[in-house]
């Protein structure tokens, strides 16, 4: 469990970062936290030529509350994120999905925009910036542009970012008034990847009535599945919205499938159970 | 200061050390060592056809490649099938790299030798073998019952087939009571594979002087280890001496011996007259070192209205995996050990030990005790819910009573001894466990169960262990023993038995394990033996000392060595506290001497008077110093026992399972230091929520380990263990001068049993293979 030999680059400022980028091409990884990139490349399952270690470069590090949301900078790590409580005010289901988010000491390292161009699919923060509907900002040598969530995710551990591109920050929206959210899901032991995931945001109008309400499921579908499911709750008081049929119109978009954890079937049960408990939570926290 | 610790709860004094980075372990070693990685097999089941090294010769800093072919006489046969058994008609080992065919993924076919370990995986990425693809035998009954072979030369995939039969009183046997028994139950329980998971992975290294070879293995017998060296390469054993370092860990898998690793090693170590070392990886250790566990079982069992068990059989496929190196012990300790605390009318047992394309099978902390635990008290809760009684109840009117011992199931254990159960109290610990887990006061209700699970252990099988304790003239004592110590805490218990026998404070006392240059003699550590047989062996050998000891003090204070005491270590006249003096004199004393080198030792110099004309400075039958030497070799095992019971609720939605309370009584005879006890029982019960809940090896149909990761295995984690609550019972062992039993595996045998129970309990399903996941439980509530 040795890598095979890289090229290893430590970059003080952005701009010599992108320049590596760009020359390494499709042969240059970035190294931020290095949560699943160190045992990628100890099992020789990545062997990159080049790696670019990004974690001398002081302008990524910073998060800034903003007026309409959270921005967060690719060095800001998990933890750092999570115990934010300017963060938590303005958007806590970063907090509540980052609870979940492996262990303390994998926290302290692992970066936001590390997992989202990581992009697993049972990971909580791709589901996170779904649900959102947030975006990340990629930088390559000459240019930058912002790729909304939608995008972003293109496959089991795909995502937008092209070759010689370094994804700078990502960007979560401001939970709006009136709106609640909610982050559950089902491991094996507490920390793994979950075998279900369900968040939820769910806003009320002035008559307490639902009026929008949107989820997003974890590790049953090849990215994270988003669903607008506003519709389903047909403008009701959240105590009397039927969240079991609401669930279940959740559960049928989902396409799980079966590994030696657990069957498709269990994965597809559980959305539905997650949903109610997620969906009802978050119209609680509305309220 | 009292010396007298036995019993007492003393820290570990190995922990400051452990806990603070200080530890020394293989891979600490001989950081300028070549490193060596191995080629391993990525097919279960292929014949190699060509090995094409040429492009790994690129690498910079590749110094050897060696294949099969290469190994000279003895290493180059089969390793050593190390217990032989008659019904073991078919035991195969691997060859130390493979030669023409592989068994297993993981099966190690090519050694490379480089600068360092990164080079030395490079050059193995850029070995090709080319391999003839044989249809793989994986999954037990596929075994039974496929075409395909393990080995060419063993029908039917059977290694081994074993029967005993315990006849009634009246002569009849297990199969003719139960035709006629008032009730009769059939069932199947299948057990998955689990594996040791040590921290520490394996690890070897070798260094050569040209005459002595000298070599550090992460072992659990390094006399062993040196022996099978020495036979392997045609050294004296004078000239080998193997050590085993901070070992992190072991758990039954560092037992089997010699590794290929540990002939390899050292043999290319010589060979190139170079510093050697391998230290195995993680995935290494999932696919190449060894498993346990897997079994199926079919069980009948009559019995009568009050539950009492007339007739018992079972029948037992154990998936060996491909090779049989520790022979066919752990299915022969789930056929005995079965038993338990229980008097069994007849009883007929047969296993057939089978090959498998995956990991050996070889003993894993408790060695097939928690399967027979498991089919023993899943019996007992189907014969409850048979009879509609407590389940509890079924098991007091099985138990062997206090007066019945020693007990004889009429079997022979693993030691090839008879099966006679020393001592016990079983009413009273199911009294005790009743008590603890509120068993009568529970009110079950849909999602909450209890469970119960009973287990006696045959611990510290011999055939024996040694100890060696020198008191030197600075008035330390030096203690060591074969053994060797992978965190079981032996430098505390060993030194808490040497101050309570010797009147010596704990902080003056050392104690080395697992060094062959220390102690020669040993034959290891597993089976929960070192606190029995080389605890007893360390007493035995204090006490000589002890005795010498008081020879000389008594003469010197020119009394009867009958009046003398030893305490803080010092050698007084009972009663009278200013007649005395201190061991540290008495180690000078005991050693005469021409040179001396300092004004303790210059008491024992020639012209310090004081000594008889009419002797020689050595009396006949004397040595000098004042150390001994002693043996402990039990005449059978020892039988600990234990009850735990657990509260476990289950999520009507979800179906996960979670244990609200975990509580366990232990019986291992007298306490060396509870704190380790409940230390061990702590961890053994970890493992057994592992294998109750958690760990399988996932094995496709093509004998690819698909979770050979700790991403994908799931040993549990702290998270995941409850409290566990703990009491003792101590009856005990008349069989060993300290009265000790064994504790090591204690924890992790009838876990699985134990959550079984409670979650049937909670569900009202029954629960008959394990571990169980949520999403089988999801499976099993909607019927499939």
């Amino acid at each position: 469990m040795k890598p095979a030999p890289f090229d290893y680059y430590a970059p003080r400022d952005l701009g010599e970062a992108l320049d590596v980028l760009a020359e390494a091409g499709e042969h240059g990884k970035v190294l931020a936290g290095g949560q699943s990139l160190i045992p990628l490349l100890n099992m020789r399952l990545a062997a990159p030529e080049r790696l670019v270690d990004i974690n001398r470069i002081a302008s990524l590090e910073p998060f800034e509350v903003t007026p309409d949301g959270v921005r967060i900078g690719a060095l800001a790590r998990h933890s750092q994120v999570e115990r934010s409580e300017g963060i938590a005010a303005v958007q806590p289901l970063l907090r509540q999905a980052l609870r979940l988010v492996a262990h303390p000491v994998i926290r302290n390292r692992g970066t936001v925009v590390g997992s989202l161009v990581h992009a697993d699919p049972a990971a909580e923060l791709p589901a996170v910036l779904a649900l959102l509907g947030g975006s990340v900002r990629l930088a390559r040598a000459g240019g930058v542009r912002d790729v909304p969530a939608g995008e972003f995710f293109t496959g089991p551990l795909e995502s937008a970012l092209e070759p010689g591109e370094l994804a700078v920050s990502a960007h979560f929206p401001r939970l709006p008034e009136r709106t609640g959210s909610s982050f559950v899901e089902v491991a094996r032991r507490h920390g793994d990847y979950a075998l279900a995931g369900v968040a939820a945001v769910v806003t009320v109008d002035d008559d307490l009535r639902v009026s929008e309400a949107r989820v997003v499921c974890v590790g049953v579908g090849p990215v994270p599945l988003t669903a607008d499911v506003s519709g389903w709750c047909e403008r009701r008081p959240a105590s009397t919205v039927d969240w079991a049929a609401v669930a279940r119109a959740v559960q049928d978009r989902t396409e799980p499938e079966a590994d030696i954890h657990a069957t498709a079937e269990y994965r597809r049960h559980l959305v539905g159970v997650l949903a109610v408990r997620a969906l009802t939570e978050a119209a609680r926290h509305a309220l | 200061m009292t010396t007298r610790l036995f019993g007492e709860r003393v820290q570990r004094k190995e922990d400051p050390r452990l806990l603070t980075g200080q530890g020394r372990f293989l891979d600490d070693l001989g950081p300028d060592a070549l490193a060596v990685a191995f080629v391993r097999s990525p097919h279960a089941h292929a014949r190699i056809l060509d090995i094409d090294v040429s492009a790994a010769l690129d690498v910079e800093g590749l110094v050897a490649v060696y294949t099969w072919e290469d190994l000279p006489g003895l290493v180059a046969e089969p390793l050593p099938l190390l217990i032989p058994h008659p019904a073991l008609t078919h035991g195969r080992t691997a060859y130390p790299l493979a030669r023409e065919v592989v068994r297993h993924v993981g099966e190690p076919v090519v050694m490379v030798v480089a600068e360092d370990r990164y080079l030395a995986e490079d050059a193995c990425a850029l070995i090709r073998v080319d391999y003839e693809l044989l249809k793989p035998v994986v999954g037990i009954e596929e075994a039974v019952h496929s075409a395909a072979l393990v080995h060419e030369d063993v029908p039917g995939n059977v290694g081994a087939r074993l029967v005993q039969e315990v006849p009634s009183r009246s002569g009849q046997s297990a199969r003719e009571v139960i035709e006629s028994a008032p009730h009769t139950l059939a069932f199947r329980l299948d057990i998955e594979r689990s594996a040791s998971s040590p921290l520490e992975g394996r690890g070897v290294h070798a260094r050569w002087d040209g005459t002595d070879l000298r070599v550090h293995s992460s072992t659990q017998t390094s006399t062993s280890v040196r022996m099978a060296i020495a036979a392997k390469l045609g050294l004296p054993l004078p000239h080998v001496e193997v050590i085993a370092p901070d070992v992190g860990g072991g758990f039954g898998v560092k037992i089997v011996h010699p590794w290929p690793e540990e002939i390899l090693v050292p043999w290319a170590a010589m060979l190139l007259d170079r510093e050697l070392k391998w230290t195995e990886d993680r995935r290494e250790h999932f696919i190449s070192s060894a498993h346990e566990r897997g079994q199926v079982q079919f069980v009948r069992v009559g019995f009568d209205d009050d539950g009492h068990v007339l007739g018992l059989e079972v029948t037992i496929l154990h998936d060996h995996g491909a090779y049989t190196p520790y022979g066919i012990i752990v299915p022969i300790i789930t056929s005995t050990q079965l038993l338990g605390p229980y008097k069994i009318g007849s009883y007929r047992v047969e296993f057939s030990s089978i090959y498998t394309n995956t990991v050996q099978v070889t003993p894993y902390r408790g060695a097939g005790r928690p399967q027979g635990v498991f089919c023993m008290e899943r019996t007992m809760d189907k014969i409850a819910a048979h009879l509609g009684k407590d389940r509890t109840e079924v098991r007091a009117a099985n138990f062997i009573q206090p007066s019945e011992f020693p007990y004889d199931q009429g079997m022979i254990f693993q030691d090839g001894r008879p099966l006679i159960y020393d001592s016990g109290d079983y009413p009273a610990m199911l009294a005790k466990l009743k008590e603890l887990i509120g068993w009568d006061s529970f009110v079950p209700r849909k999602g909450l169960g209890i469970g119960i699970g009973c287990y006696v252990e045959g611990t510290g099988v011999g055939p024996y262990e040694g100890g060696h304790v020198q008191v030197t003239s600075d008035g330390r004592v030096h203690v060591s023993t074969g053994l060797t110590s992978q965190g079981q805490g032996h430098e505390t218990v060993f030194a808490q038995i040497a101050a309570t026998e010797l009147g010596v404070p704990i902080e003056r006392i050392s104690v080395v394990t697992g060094d062959t240059r220390r102690f020669g003699y040993a034959v290891g550590t597993f089976a929960s033996r070192a606190a029995v047989v080389s605890g007893n062996a360390i007493a035995l050998a204090c006490r000589k000392v002890r005795e010498k000891a008081l020879r000389i003090a008594a003469e010197a204070l020119e009394a009867d060595p009958a009046d003398l005491e030893i305490s803080d270590g010092l050698v007084h006249v009972a009663g009278a506290p200013g007649a005395s003096i201190p061991l540290s004199t008495v180690a000078v004393l005991s050693n005469p001497l021409r040179y001396s080198f300092d004004a303790e030792t210059a008491r024992a110099g020639q012209f310090a008077g004081g000594a008889s004309f009419d002797r020689p400075p050595v009396a006949e039958g004397e040595e000098p110093g004042l150390e001994g030497r002693d043996y402990y070799s039990p005449l059978r095992s020892t039988f600990a026992a234990g009850m735990h019971a657990a509260i476990v609720e289950t999520d009507p939605d979800t179906a996960e399972i979670r244990i609200l309370r975990y509580a366990v009584v232990h019986d291992c005879g007298r306490l060396i230091n509870p704190m380790i006890v409940e230390g061990q029982i702590h961890g053994g019960v970890a493992q057994g929520v592992g294998g109750a809940l958690y760990e399988r090896m996932a094995y496709d149909s093509h004998g690819q380990l698909l979770n050979a990761s700790f991403m994908d295995f799931l040993m549990p984690y702290a998270t995941e263990i409850p409290r566990i609550e703990t009491d003792h019972l101590e009856t005990p062992s008349p069989l060993n001068p300290l009265g000790i039993k064994g504790a090591g595996e204690a924890g992790v045998i009838p876990v699985a049993a134990v959550i079984a129970g409670a979650v049937e309990d909670a569900e009202g399903l029954p629960i008959d293979r394990m571990p169980i996941s949520p999403s089988e439980l999801f499976h099993l509530r909607s019927g499939g």
